[in-house]
């Protein structure tokens, strides 16, 4: 049983645009700090950012979670208040997009979010309802 | 091609420059696009010398450069930033530069000198 030796938690909010990526920011901080190497690490950085926008973009609002482990894997909980997604296999697929206008702008909405975060994590599972979506990412460090 | 030439090329304007040593550093890729998600998709070796072109003059563009360990972004179509987005700039450590020059134009121009489009 692994255990975590670094938590962090943050809260996301619908809508803001404003502070879209400073939650991913922060974390590729505080994991820098700890010596992740820089391939993981931008990993880890990418599947953030575009799951901290999806958030922003499709739920509710929501909060995420990190722990790093003692066994040296990374984990990264994105868990959203809904309204969850109706087809979770279309938007597992590349070029498939629900986003707004205002998503659109920000340069998001191409329809790669979801194939992309799987691509870069070493874990991905991902669970989704009315009640909420929750995303479980894991990397392994080395 | 040295940052200092694609300048010169694209007769670009420096709106944020981070280190003294930015102007001599040597790029071997560019990749160009509004979409920041194509970017955080296709751009998976090499970032550390890879340019990003875009038309996109928000603060996501910064953040997506970030995330991927790009620190030189060049806008196309003469787009103006705001006071926040050149701050943010700054605080991140990143070079960013202006150009009046449409995207297709600038690639054209940094193509033709041999700078490589990204391995994929």
């Amino acid at each position: 049983m692994s255990n975590s030796i670094l938590h962090k938690e943050y809260t996301v909010i619908r809508f803001d645009y404003a502070r879209a990526g400073k939650v991913s920011s922060d974390i590729k901080k505080t994991l820098s700090t700890i010596g992740i190497p820089s391939a993981v690490l931008r990993n880890i950085s990418v599947a953030s950012y575009e799951s901290e926008i999806n958030m922003i973009i499709h739920a509710y609002g929501g909060t995420i979670t990190m722990d790093v482990f003692d066994d040296g894997r990374i984990q990264l909980i994105f868990k959203d208040d809904g309204p969850g997604i109706p087809d979770l296999e279309k938007a597992m697929t590349p070029g498939y997009s629900t986003a707004s206008e205002e998503a659109r702008n920000m340069g998001f909405g191409a329809g790669m979010g979801l194939p992309n975060i799987k691509r870069v994590s070493d874990e991905f599972d991902i669970k989704t309802s009315e009640e909420g979506t929750t995303l479980t990412l894991g990397f392994v460090v080395g | 091609m040295k940052l200092k030439d694609i300048v010169s090329c694209l007769d670009a304007e420096a709106l944020v420059v981070s280190s003294d040593g930015a102007p001599e550093k040597e790029f071997r890729f560019a990749f160009a696009t509004d979409l920041m998600s194509d970017a955080l998709a296709m751009i998976q070796d090499s970032p550390e010398d890879t340019l990003l072109i875009s038309g996109l003059a928000n603060v996501q563009t910064l953040r997506t450069a970030e995330m991927l360990d790009i620190d030189t972004i060049v806008f196309v179509r003469g787009k103006k930033l705001s006071d926040e987005i050149l701050e943010m700039g700054r605080d991140s450590g990143l070079n960013l530069y202006a150009t009046k020059c449409t995207m297709y134009e600038a690639c054209g121009r940094l193509y033709a000198e041999g700078l490589s489009e990204i391995d994929e």
